[in-house]
């Protein structure tokens, strides 16, 4: 996992969903067994059909409000990062996928109102360290929730699993 | 905040109870958004995460690093959690003794890939000396950590589960967290946690014939929504919250995920009302006596509407179990419905307990036997249909109502069926007519019909 340095640098094609978008959606239970490269084909399919063939590295998902609300399951953040999602920026964050998403290095990022500003395929730039969503295509800047400094911490480690293992380290040492 | 709410939260003097005393919109506003320590009391979710953290108190938006008490995983997780931990070298957790795992969603395991998911945690469990380790046939996770008490009030846990907020209803700060951050708190023994603001739910009056826990969910649904306590802690209080019981505060604590909430809180104890001096965010009064059956349509759960209003329904199947409303409690009145009964031509009804404790308790009550008779299909102990992995999957165009918790398209099968929720009277009443059906209608002048909700009286 890379070291994520670019954090106030994140440009990217809008994909833009409505409000209430669920962990079903984006990783449908009748599906959590199969192969990876199965479940990623019906990423976000009940919303937009097109959505997970047709995503390309570094875009970004743009959404309304109570975006990841549903269950606990990390394979909601993780589809998204496995399909090259570069950050997912919400009018509002479900509470659990938005520290999923921090805690497997996928930026999430509330930035109210941004849902009724963006069309879909804009180009959009995120600034996670100042909080600014900017649409140059619109002329607007928005204001974004800032992201506490113990979450750009893992963030910039790539997320909590490259943490672990420098206790793994710390632990074997120990021994 | 809705309007229509408002008013009724003027409600709420009853047995010495002064909702103006506790709560004044702007001064909460303006003290939450504070960073100067505030006297006077603390929320519940305060006073759990102040102690949790080594601190006298603690503010509403503050992070804290706070010690975990107990931490919960399901087969759906525990073994991404373990071999997580497994590939980062880790080799001991902090302490094995604070680790609950119980077997209930894939149970009996459907497939090979499954099969071989749960051995591999199974393995891992025994690697790691955790030995509060549940199989299948325990029961669903959340009702096994009450039973097994595996939980106790004041305690900070979590869980990968979504509906971890259900031990608040013996008091419990619990959430549910992914599997990335269980694994970094199994190995630390801690999490960092944003301090909620809290909201208040303050009830009064009583259940009428008909009404149950779930309906009182539901109709937060409605009126709170799933944007105002989203990241916030909800706590309930005022003169009528004692009359729920453990099932009860179970069914509601459970949803209060559904809310958006980060806790849901019944106070430890015969408290009847809230802190008077806490700060809470806002406050909402719910008079029992005029809620009705509640429906949540589909595809959203806050889509709640009076069962009236969709009465007449078609359905395909009807599914009584959860862990909202799979206890002892909702099956005794679902079979308090059905006894002597048949369900409709064209419809079926899967019953799936929400523990082996429950299912034996039912089966001796002699309610097993009853919802057999009446033509249900009764599984296992476990999650069964609702968070559909591998059973009463929905075809497209098929229509279920259930007791359970969400609605969400695609939840039970098929992206083009669609997804009821309400109480297992309503369920059960539903089972009998084939259509969506008031229970209200039926119970009237039975000579078996139940009092009203508070017929359930254990929380077993």
């Amino acid at each position: 996992m890379a070291m994520n340095n670019d954090l106030a640098k994140i440009q990217g094609r809008a994909w833009l969903f409505g409000s209430d978008i669920s962990t079903d959606m984006l990783s449908p239970g009748q599906y959590v067994h199969h192969p990876m490269e199965e479940r990623l084909k019906h990423v976000l399919e009940s919303a937009r059909p097109e959505f997970a063939s047709q995503v390309r590295p570094g875009d970004i998902v743009v959404a309304g409000p109570n975006f990841g609300c549903g269950s606990s399951r990390e394979s909601a953040p993780q589809h998204l990062k496995d399909l090259g999602v570069a950050a997912v920026v919400a009018d509002s964050l479900a509470r659990i996928f938005a520290r999923n998403a921090i805690a497997i290095g996928l930026v999430a990022i509330a930035c109210p109102t941004l849902s009724e500003v963006v069309e879909d395929g804009d180009i959009i730039d995120v600034d996670v360290i100042s909080g600014r969503v900017s649409i140059s295509a619109r002329n607007t800047t928005l204001d974004a929730d800032s992201i506490p400094e113990p979450m750009i911490d893992v963030l910039r480690h790539g997320g909590i699993e490259p943490m672990l293992s420098l206790i793994g380290a710390e632990q074997a040492q120990d021994d | 905040m809705k309007k229509s709410h408002r008013k009724e939260a003027q409600i709420g003097g009853k047995a010495g109870y002064k909702v103006e005393d506790a709560v004044s919109f702007t001064d909460i506003n303006n003290a939450a958004k504070s960073s100067v320590p505030q006297s006077g009391q603390q929320t519940v979710a305060e006073e759990i995460l102040a102690r949790a953290s080594g601190r006298d108190r603690v503010n509403p938006g503050e992070y804290v690093i706070a010690e975990v008490d107990a931490m919960m995983m399901h087969d759906i997780f525990a073994a991404d959690v373990l071999s997580m931990l497994q590939r980062a070298g880790i080799r001991r957790l902090n302490d094995p003794s604070k680790v609950t795992v119980v077997f209930d969603h894939m149970v009996p395991s459907p497939s090979v890939s499954s099969s071989a998911h749960q051995a591999k945690a199974r393995e891992l469990v025994k690697y790691y000396g955790i030995d509060a380790f549940f199989e299948i046939g325990r029961g669903i996770c959340h009702q096994v950590m009450v039973e097994e008490n595996r939980v106790a009030p004041g305690q900070l846990v979590i869980g990968t589960d979504s509906h971890t907020t259900t031990y608040g209803a013996l008091g419990v700060a619990s959430s549910g967290i992914g599997s990335t951050e269980m694994a970094y708190s199994l190995a630390t023994g801690k999490l960092w946690f944003r301090v909620p603001e809290s909201i208040a739910i303050v009830l009064d009056g009583e259940f009428q014939l008909g009404v149950t826990a779930k309906d009182l969910i539901l109709n937060l649904m409605k009126v709170v929504g799933s944007s105002e306590a989203q990241y916030r802690s909800v706590e309930f209080g005022g003169p009528s919250v004692g009359k729920l019981d453990l099932a009860d505060r179970m069914t509601v604590a459970n949803m209060g995920v559904e809310m958006g909430a980060k806790f849901t809180i019944f106070p430890e104890g015969p408290i009847t009302t809230l802190r008077q001096d806490a700060r809470y965010f806002a406050s909402h009064n719910v008079s029992l006596d005029k809620l009705v059956p509640q429906v949540a349509v589909p595809h959203h759960v806050e889509n709640v509407v009076d069962v009236g209003d969709v009465v007449g329904v078609p359905l395909d199947q009807v599914f009584i179990g959860s862990c909202t409303n799979g206890r002892l409690g909702d099956l005794r009145l679902a079979a308090d419905v059905l006894r002597g009964k048949h369900i409709a031509k064209g419809v079926r009804l899967i019953v799936t307990p929400a523990s082996a404790t429950v299912m034996a308790a039912a089966a001796e009550e002699g309610i097993i036997e009853d919802l057999v008779a009446a033509g249900a299909y009764v599984g296992g102990p476990g999650c069964g249909p609702c968070f559909g992995g591998h059973m009463g999957l929905l075809a497209p165009g098929e229509r279920c109502l259930g007791t359970h918790n969400r609605n969400f398209q695609g939840r039970m099968g098929s992206g083009e069926a669609e997804i009821y929720l309400g109480s297992p009277l309503t369920a059960a009443a539903s089972a009998l007519a084939g259509v969506i059906a008031d229970p209200r209608e039926i119970m009237d002048g039975s000579s078996n019909a139940p009092a009203g909700a508070s017929i359930s009286s254990s929380g077993r």
